[in-house]
């Protein structure tokens, strides 16, 4: 497994202070947590702080890290020496608030033994299994059409020896026409398995949309830019639009504007009622390459005074 | 363990669904206790006056879960999650328009 340099994770030196990692953590923290940050991979960055807050917040788990010396690098090929927490003294894991479960391997090797628990998580007398969250990201498409799709999750297991372990759970989930992103499908008993007699958890799966190439939705409605020739805005024409759907013909009205918002009802997202899609509509003028083209807009500019500027004062 | 290939469907639980208090508990695994103070903040708006009668909506579940993560990941008191849970809400939606504004309109 390879070696985590947790002070460098962290941003800190090796001498610093509580205080000064309890402050660094927060600043990372707000950074890359994963229902505030924007960075594409603020999980992965986030699961990293975490992990070396939970060792560096903790001057047991922490002296013991240190222990290891200053040899080890960052990404480095890392065994524990044998008996390498000796002599620590655990009050055990009185610290460890967060969710050990997705710590790296590392971490694991290190801190996943039992002295290191005080109380053990998974082991209180629940009969119910407990209920599973999950994010799922899904397209526009399958929101609109429904869909089954497959999904795999990471499910933490105890194993015999009182570790934790990810395995994979690979499951077909069907995606009822219609959901929109902050919901949730809640899978009756599909969480974590229940103690004796008791029934397993619920898995609540929330949905989020894919961003999509042509569509946006706001609620059950969903947004489309569509570009047409100036002579189609100033003449009226009908034109064939995408939907979510079939592709439909709408009709844009003759003097249409850059800019202008026309509604097709019931072309949204299903649901009570349905969604409407908004088409903007978006002038592209056609390039001025051939002497024919030319002469076409020098007739234009001609016989058309108009300047659209007039509100500006120029 | 052997795993099933059957296609799994569920309910839904959106705005129209209803959950008592007690499910909401289940579903998030914590105390009444918290949820209502979670009311008394006013990041979750149940139907009912009285907590037996209370009826919240499906999409309260997702705003536990994110006061629950804030709290614990960042520490954030239950007034200031209750600030940032709206405020993230509005930032989500505002994120996915400029992106779409970016991408089309001012290409």
């Amino acid at each position: 497994m390879e070696f985590k340099d947790y002070y460098e994770v962290m941003g800190v030196s090796r001498d610093a202070t509580q205080d000064k990692i309890k402050r660094s953590y927060r600043k990372l923290a707000r950074k890359y947590h994963p229902d505030v940050s924007k960075e594409t991979d603020a999980e992965e960055r986030f699961k990293e702080v975490q992990e070396a807050y939970e060792v560096l917040k903790d001057p047991e788990k922490r002296a013991a890290y240190d222990n290891l010396g200053r040899q080890w690098h960052s990404g480095e090929e890392f065994r524990p020496p044998p008996g390498w927490d000796a002599g620590f003294e655990f009050g055990g894991g009185g610290f460890t608030a967060g969710d050990t479960r997705e710590f790296s391997d590392f971490f694991e090797a290190l801190f996943g033994g039992r002295h290191w628990h005080r109380a053990d998580r998974t082991g209180s007398f629940q009969l119910r299994g407990e209920d599973r969250h999950a994010r799922i990201l899904i397209d526009l498409e399958d929101a609109y059409h429904g869909a089954a799709r497959a999904i795999t999750l990471r499910v933490p297991e105890a194993t015999p020896d009182g570790h934790v372990r990810m395995r994979e759970r690979n499951l077909n989930v069907r995606i009822p026409p219609g959901v929109r992103p902050g919901q949730q499908i809640r899978l009756t008993g599909q969480g974590a398995p229940g103690m004796g007699d008791g029934k397993p958890g619920d898995l609540y799966l929330e949905i989020e949309f894919k961003s999509h190439r042509l569509f946006y939705a706001e609620g059950r409605d969903v947004y489309l830019e569509l570009p047409v020739t100036p002579w189609e805005a100033a003449l009226g024409a009908t034109v064939s639009v995408p939907t979510l759907g079939t592709k439909v013909d709408m009709k844009i009205p003759k003097g249409s504007q850059a800019g202008g918002r026309l509604r097709l009802k019931g072309r949204g997202l299903p649901g009570q009622p349905p969604g409407d899609q908004y088409v903007v509509l978006r002038i592209m003028t056609p390039p001025a390459t051939t002497a024919g083209a030319e002469a076409v807009y020098r007739k234009m500019a001609k016989e058309l005074p108009f300047n659209p500027r007039a509100n500006m004062g120029v | 363990m052997k795993q099933s290939r059957l296609t799994l469907s569920g309910a839904v639980i959106d705005e129209t669904a209803e959950l008592t208090l007690g499910e909401l508990c289940r579903a998030c695994a914590i105390h009444a206790e918290l949820i209502m103070d979670m009311v008394a903040e006013g990041i979750v708006e149940p139907r009912g006056s009285e907590p037996p009668d209370w009826r919240f909506p499906g999409t309260a579940l997702r705003r536990v879960e994110l006061t629950l993560r804030l709290q614990r990941d960042l520490q954030i008191n239950l007034a200031g999650t209750a600030l940032v849970v709206d405020l993230l809400e509005e930032l989500q939606e505002l994120r996915a328009r400029v992106q779409f504004f970016e991408r089309h309109i001012l290409k």
